[in-house]
């Protein structure tokens, strides 16, 4: 412990020079100007910067693109908090309740718990990536194929029992994500499914537009047309900062939501994800008042965007203490290193000190940064909402098709934002949640290539998810939550028995 | 016709298509699934949870009973991104969005002029310049390199 405070120490000496402040600064505002732009997530913004750091040197240049990727992620709900278009999957819980606050005039606390509950989040899950890396590390390298099935699974089961409306109801939607994330080429075999001659679905449908069409596009089909458009909202200085009450409802699900965000972020692959959506399930099913969900519940912004922030410190414990990158982003910056000549992995702390531990500092001080970049914008942002409707709106629909556009500069993006407005349109209309079609199509191509490499481990036997631990434990809680969905059937069942008159 | 009937049906339509649709692939075995094997389980599933919720038709509310008040500001917001998406790689990005913007806002929202074309023109040439000259992201040029 003395010997990791020191080390720390050591890092903070790197960290707080003004040369590496300056370009950690420099990294988390051009992530959050980045963030802001729906459709340029924290991957396109750090390929679009890489090359400005070659002429760095390796701390200066990590520190930058970390500040990126932290200031994007933040950015990335500003948007979807304003203007309901989630800049990517992570984003997409923060939309519903968020914009519902938004929508109710209590922007200003909704960026802020935003912004507070990101920092807490991104500092406690930093102490834990330093106490905790390397055994953390082993561990999310025991998730092979069948424990991955299983958690997929499991995160899907999660989401669909603590859904508002009923199980299946939430079931059918992902079922309708999972079935869009079937399109494009099978990974295991080279055969292009359901594309129709189209070349550009050959990497299958992509989060962005699905998401950007479901949530923005949607919500603008609905109510641009309404008799009376939403009220300007004029907001005082005084609505900007959360009220005692809202602090208090934030408080836990910010500690929650780091807690989760945290352990699915260590686990490679795009799995960190889920952390989000089974943040906002969890807070809904706990509640006091889970009605109040979906209309502007402050635990509906506070955890998921606690669990999207710990969960990208998280997804850096694979990359530092093995050199693994768990997610595309981490891969960049790997790569980053590399272009700076240092080899990640188990020997970076004992290589490099000053590298390593003036990395994790950076964390820290990139985390207040962010805290003291964001706090005075979220007045800036929230006069957005000045803009009467009618004007606001055709603003938002060219961001979106901008955004949507500059992804992988393709018009079928477009049309696939179009076709799935329209989707989430009638969806809404008919009271279906459009969030599990988004968490199937992120899940369905990783959840189908581990189902078949662990059949192919295991010569074709199931036997191979309920013979390792982790798997069998993650499928007996799936299966746990299934009965527990199933209970108020069963128990209706059993009453209409009791109510039989007895034989005698 | 209630919400839920209908609901149920259009999934269980889209089951169906689905599997028809994946005939064209392999379907492998249970211990040795083929490229159609999943797309097939989930139709499957999407399938009996549709029949489900048809079956159960646990809302009353009639699909009459849904408001469709605004579908007239919906279609026309519908065909000026289908116009953006069609246009976009043929007129250029500018082009584009300038007629989006002065569609959307002069003849669906009657804005006045000044407000209109000035809205029409910062956002045409303004994103423009943030994403393509500032950001390097490559947009699409149309006739005389607008």
């Amino acid at each position: 412990m003395l010997e990791t405070l020191q080390n720390l120490g050591l890092g903070f000496q790197v960290a707080l020079t003004p040369g590496v402040l300056w370009y950690g600064f420099i990294g988390c505002l051009v992530g959050t100007l980045v963030g802001v732009l729906p459709g340029v997530g924290p991957l396109a913004g750090i390929s679009l910067l890489l090359p400005a750091t070659y002429g760095l040197d390796a701390t200066r240049a990590l520190v930058m693109l970390a500040g990126i990727y932290y200031g994007a992620m933040y950015g990335g709900s500003t948007t979807s908090i304003l203007m309901r278009i989630p800049g990517e999957a992570a984003s997409v819980m923060t939309c519903i309740d968020g914009y519902a606050m938004a929508r109710k005039g209590r922007a200003g606390p909704a960026l802020t718990i935003a912004a507070v509950g990101s920092y807490v989040a991104g500092t406690v899950s930093v102490i834990a990536l330093m106490l905790l890396a390397p055994p953390l590390a082993a561990f999310a390298l025991r998730f092979g194929p069948p424990e991955y099935f299983a958690l997929l699974l499991l995160g899907l089961l999660v989401l669909a029992y603590m859904n508002t409306g009923s199980m299946l109801r939430g079931l059918a939607m992902a079922a309708l994500g999972l079935l869009l994330g079937m399109i494009g080429i099978d990974q295991m075999s080279g055969y292009f499914r359901f594309a129709y001659g189209v070349t550009e679905l050959a990497d299958g449908i992509g989060v962005v537009p699905v998401a950007v069409g479901l949530f923005g596009l949607a919500e603008i089909l609905l109510t641009a047309g309404q008799k009376e458009p939403p009220a300007v909202i004029r907001p005082r200085l005084r609505d900007l900062l959360p009220s005692r009450q809202e602090w208090r409802e934030a408080h836990m699900p910010i500690w929650r939501g780091t807690g989760i965000g945290f352990l699915i972020g260590v686990i490679p692959g795009s799995a960190h994800v889920i952390s989000t959506f089974v943040s906002y399930a969890i807070e809904r099913k706990i509640s006091k008042h889970p009605e109040e969900f979906g209309k502007g519940a402050v635990a509906g912004v506070a955890g998921p965007e606690s669990a999207n922030n710990a969960a990208t410190s998280g997804a850096f414990v694979p990359m530092l203490a093995l050199g693994v990158p768990g997610v595309p982003v981490a891969a960049l910056l790997l790569a980053a290193m590399m272009v700076h000549g240092v080899t990640p992995g188990p020997l970076l702390i004992k290589q490099d000190p000053r590298l390593f531990w003036g990395f994790i500092a950076s964390m820290y001080v990139g985390n207040i940064i962010l805290l003291i970049l964001n706090l005075p914008l979220v007045g800036l942002f929230v006069n957005l909402l000045r803009v009467p409707y009618p004007v606001l709106y055709p603003i938002v629909l060219v961001c979106s098709i901008l955004g949507v556009y500059a992804v992988n500069s393709s018009v079928v993006d477009v049309w696939i934002m179009l076709g799935m407005g329209v989707v989430g349109y009638v969806l809404r209309k008919l009271d279906f949640e459009t969030a599990p079609i988004v968490l199937g199509l992120v899940l369905a191509p990783m959840m189908e290539l581990s189902l078949r490499q662990s059949l192919a481990m295991s010569a074709g036997s199931y036997a191979i998810f309920v013979t390792r631990p982790i798997s069998v434990t993650l499928l007996a809680v799936g299966l746990v939550l299934v009965v527990l969905a199933l209970r108020p059937l069963i128990s209706r069942t059993m009453d209409w028995r009791a109510r039989l008159p007895v034989d005698t | 016709m209630t919400v839920d009937r209908v609901a149920g049906m259009a999934l269980v339509l889209i089951g169906l298509v689905t599997m028809w649709e994946s005939r064209v692939f392999p379907l492998g075995s249970l211990h040795r699934p083929g490229p159609a094997y999943m797309p097939v389980v989930l139709a499957a599933l999407l399938i009996l949870f549709g029949a489900v919720v048809f079956a159960m038709d646990a809302r009353v509310r009639r699909l009459v009973d849904v408001g469709w008040p605004e579908w007239r500001h919906a279609l026309a917001i519908f065909g000026a991104c289908a116009f953006a998406a069609c246009g976009l790689e043929r007129l250029g990005y500018r082009l584009t969005i300038a007629a989006v913007m002065a569609f959307l806002l002069l003849v669906v929202e009657r804005k006045g002029w000044a407000l209109g074309l000035t809205l029409t023109v910062a956002m045409a040439w303004g994103s423009f310049f943030v994403f393509d000259t500032l950001l390097r992201v490559p947009l699409p040029r149309g006739p005389f390199g607008l």
